[in-house]
């Protein structure tokens, strides 16, 4: 168990334009939970505000669940997540964790991202009309406000919600692999949407397998296999040793190790 | 009147307990044709089936204290059914057991409970009339309860719509912007047992779960979004109902099965009819394709 406790650095975003401040996001100590097994152990840290973080690791590693607990879905956590509270976050979920078939129109998927603002039962203004329409175009789906969601390919409904993700407005981006089984051309895309939103002092945070891809295009990285294996700037934390010792602590896992900390 | 229209309006007409068990399924029909397609939507179809046996062991607790009363079965029907979702909620989030599997063994103990319970002192009759009631003696009381029942539904499912529809979708979302998605789901929950209690005396416990789900499923083959559903299925639901009204009459079969049978119907027509996937449609559209 780490005895310090990490300092959270108040920076200054290099850009500002629709984001003021972008807070760095801190974990102390942080072990969050998943259906009541530890997922991720006593993690401590801090994501860069401004920059494009990639969450990797090996499958199971806790990618997910980190990324949960910083989207306010899993609430099953001990030690702490600082943060700003006037920070807005936008979560967007796995492609598996939402039910395209589920009768919605691309309109409507895009007004979700309205929901802090409009609540249950807020009117959909004129000014919200147009901001969703200039959403969709930012995507690349300019005309397609009216058509269902289920009869988009799986890179189009990847599009609309990145769309979603742009109505919301937030500070902190949580994506959780945005680009599975999606086609270049959309990968392309939505990575310069990220470029967009690093420009814009956003603090995007990616769970991500493509090694590459995040060389390319991530300044960050999280190893993550259950435990923190490095975190830092890409070329640091992308090294065959850390990589290596990953997959070690992935493979080494036990069910049957012992408890770090009583139950409570 | 001609043979048709006497045989059509004629016993609605001539008989009070028709017009009575006319004015019943129609109400039954507004609440709980919307409650199923929500529950078809968010796939959980059979937790309808599981909560209609669960309203068993708390009537039938209403009956032993209090005879055929039907504000105590109603009320001992509702507790046991919320208890048994809440039960099976519970054991779903604190441990690794799917939903499924939690509901299942927790409507199949409160059904076991049940009929133990009215074995202590009703009859077979007693039983039958729980779990199937009987349309035909609908009396005030039941009329102004679901009456009231279908009112407060259609007027929940209206101020929800926004979380409901959002949990069902992309439940992660909802619960990362701090949207009511528990509530929702709660919300949910309670109307669906509320609907079923109320349909307790026309149709009984199970053959209101046939009233909800197929006039739902028969739905969804031919609209697409959840409004034009909702209100597809109260039509189909209600039209169900009145048929199989005059059919119970004319052909001297028992009411409830007749109301289920005649939505099985509508429902068996979607399947093979329905412009939205329907197979017989599929089938036909088959021979030629859309040039783009």
């Amino acid at each position: 168990m780490p005895a310090f406790v990490i300092v959270i650095p108040v920076t200054t975003p290099l850009v500002s334009t629709a984001v003021a401040v972008a807070p760095a996001i801190g974990l102390r100590d942080l072990t969050v939970s998943y259906r009541g097994h530890p997922a991720v152990h006593h993690l401590s840290g801090h994501f860069v505000a401004g920059a494009l973080t990639a969450v990797v690791g090996p499958n199971g590693a806790g990618k997910s669940t980190l990324l949960g607990a910083l989207g306010g879905t899993v609430r099953d956590f001990e030690g702490r997540i600082d943060r700003d509270a006037a920070l807005r976050v936008a979560y967007l979920p796995q492609a598996s964790a939402l039910d395209r078939s589920f009768p919605v129109r691309v309109h409507e998927v895009v007004a979700m991202g309205l929901w802090t603002r409009i609540g249950s039962f807020g009117a959909l203004q004129a000014a919200h009309q147009t901001a969703i329409e200039e959403a969709l175009a930012a995507v690349g789906l300019g005309g397609f406000e009216r058509r269902w969601l289920g009869e988009l390919s799986a890179g189009q409904a990847q599009r609309v919600l990145f769309a979603r993700v742009l109505m919301q407005d937030a500070g902190l981006i949580l994506l959780d692999e945005p680009f599975n089984a999606i086609d270049a051309r959309t990968t392309a895309d939505l990575l310069a949407l990220l470029q967009r939103w690093k420009r814009e002092a956003r603090t995007v945070v990616a769970v991500l397998h493509d090694l590459e891809q995040v060389r390319e295009h991530f300044e960050q990285v999280f190893l993550l296999a259950r435990e923190k294996v490095a975190w830092g700037p890409t070329a640091e934390v992308l090294k065959a040793e850390h990589l290596f010792k990953a997959r070690q602590m992935a493979e080494a896992w036990n069910d049957a190790a012992p408890r770090c900390r009583l139950p409570s | 009147m001609t043979g048709l229209t006497a045989a059509l309006f004629g016993p609605f007409i001539e008989f009070p307990f028709m017009r009575r068990a006319l004015v019943a399924t129609l109400a039954l029909s507004l609440g709980c044709a919307p409650i199923g397609c929500v529950l078809v939507l968010r796939r959980m179809s059979l937790v309808g089936d599981a909560m209609a046996h669960a309203v068993l062991p708390g009537a039938a607790a209403g009956f032993l204290l209090a005879g055929l009363s039907l504000p105590a079965m109603s009320l001992g029907g509702f507790v046991a059914a919320l208890a048994v979702a809440l039960a099976a909620g519970f054991v779903t989030r604190a441990t690794p057991q799917r939903e499924d599997a939690s509901f299942a063994a927790f409507y199949l103990v409160a059904l076991a409970l049940g009929v133990l319970l009215v074995s202590l002192r009703g009859s077979q009759v007693d039983l039958m009339h729980m779990l199937f009631g009987s349309v035909l003696a609908v009396d005030d009381a039941a009329l102004l309860q679901i009456a009231a029942v279908a009112s407060l539904t259609l007027w929940t499912l209206a101020l929800m719509y926004r979380p409901l529809v959002l949990e069902s979708f992309d439940p992660g979302f909802l619960r990362s912007v701090g949207g009511p998605g528990a509530r929702a789901h709660m919300l949910l929950l309670v109307l669906l047992v509320a609907n079923l209690v109320s349909a307790f005396q026309a149709l009984g416990t199970l053959m209101a779960v046939g009233l909800m789900m197929l006039p739902a499923a028969a739905a969804r083959f031919w609209v697409a979004s959840l409004p034009a559903m909702a209100a597809l299925s109260v039509a189909v639901g209600a039209a169900s109902g009145a048929a199989g009204l005059l059919l119970s009459y004319h052909a001297e079969l028992p009411s409830g099965p007749c109301i289920v049978l005649v939505c099985g119907g509508a429902y068996m027509a979607s399947v093979l009819f329905g412009t939205r996937d329907g197979i017989v449609t599929r089938r036909l559209l088959a021979a030629s394709h859309l040039t783009r």
